[in-house]
C-alpha cells in the first residue's frame, strides 16, 4: 500500500470542500450586489472524477486541453436556480447559502474526522502498541 | 490546497456592508439639513456593489465584492414654503434633503444581516481551519 493511498477518496473531499466554502462565501459576501448569480457546484461529480477509476486525456503539452484538472474550474461552476430572483437580477438567497455553508462545514468536519481515524491506525501500525 | 480565500471574501463582505451602513448614517444624520438653494442641498447617498473577480481566474470560482462607488439620489428635493425660515431664498422656499427614512431604516437591517452572515462565514471557516491545523494530534 503506497501511503498516498492511505487516506482514500477523504484527501479529496477536504480540498473539495474548502473550495466549495469559498464559492459559497463569494454568494453570501455578494448578497446585495446588482446582477450578481448564486454559483454552486455539483459535489457528487466532482467527487467522483477525483477517483482513480475516471479515465482522463492525456496532456503532453501545455497547450493540450485535458480533463486531468484538479479542484474546481470554471465550466464546473454552475448558476444556482433561483426560487425567487430580486429585481436588481440578484440570484443570492441567503438563507440558502448560508444552509449550505453550514451544511458544508459539518461535511468537511466530518471528513477530516476520518482522516484522522486513517491517520490514528496508521501511527498505531506504525508503533505497533 | 488553496490559501483559504473564504477569509478574504467575508472580510470584503464585511467592509462593503460596513461601507453601507456609513452611508445609511450620513442620509439619516443629514434628513434635516434644510438650505435655500437645490444645488446646496444634501442629496440621499446609495452604494453601488460590484463583485471582485480574482485577476488569475477571471471566470473562476472565488469572487469578493467591493463598493464601485456612490451615486447621488436623483429623487426630487422637497420644497417648502416657509418665508420665515432664516435659510428661506427670496422666493420664501427651502430645500430639504430627498432622505427616506423609512428606507433608510430598512436599508439599515439589511445591511446589518448581511454583515452578520459574513461574520458567521468567518466563524465558520475559522473552526473548519482550526480543525485542520488539529488534525492528527
Amino acid at each position: 500500500m503506497k501511503l498516498d493511498d492511505a487516506f482514500g477518496i477523504h484527501e479529496h473531499a477536504v480540498r473539495l470542500r474548502t473550495q466549495r466554502a469559498e464559492i459559497l462565501a463569494g454568494n453570501l459576501a455578494n448578497a446585495d450586489t446588482p446582477g450578481f448569480k448564486a454559483r454552486d457546484v455539483d459535489f457528487a461529480a466532482l467527487l467522483r472524477r477525483e477517483l482513480p477509476g475516471d479515465v482522463r486525456l492525456a496532456a503532453t503539452r501545455p497547450g493540450h486541453i485535458g480533463n486531468d484538472t484538479r479542484g474546481v474550474s470554471a465550466h464546473q461552476l454552475m448558476y444556482r436556480n433561483p426560487q425567487q430572483a430580486s429585481l436588481d437580477g440578484n440570484t443570492v438567497d441567503a438563507v440558502r447559502e448560508q444552509v449550505e455553508f453550514s451544511a458544508n462545514a459539518m461535511q468537511y468536519q466530518a471528513s477530516l474526522r476520518f482522516l484522522e481515524g486513517k491517520l490514528r491506525s496508521l501511527l498505531t501500525a506504525i508503533k505497533g502498541d | 490546497m488553496s490559501s483559504f480565500k473564504v477569509f478574504d471574501i467575508a472580510s470584503s463582505g464585511m467592509s462593503a456592508q460596513n461601507l453601507r451602513m456609513n452611508l445609511v448614517a450620513s442620509n439619516l444624520a443629514n434628513v434635516d439639513a434644510v438650505s435655500s438653494s437645490t444645488e446646496a442641498t444634501y442629496r440621499s447617498r446609495q452604494p453601488v456593489f460590484r463583485t471582485v473577480l480574482d485577476a488569475q481566474q477571471p471566470d473562476g470560482a472565488t469572487a469578493g465584492v467591493q463598493m464601485a462607488g456612490v451615486v447621488e439620489s436623483p429623487a426630487p428635493l422637497n420644497r417648502d414654503y416657509a418665508p420665515h425660515h432664516p435659510m428661506a431664498d427670496e422666493e420664501g422656499y427651502i430645500y430639504r434633503p430627498n432622505v427616506n427614512p423609512m428606507e433608510e431604516m430598512a436599508n439599515m437591517i439589511s445591511a446589518s444581516r448581511s454583515y452578520q452572515n459574513n461574520v458567521e462565514v468567518i466563524n465558520s471557516a475559522r473552526q473548519m481551519l482550526a480543525a485542520l491545523i488539529n488534525l492528527g494530534r
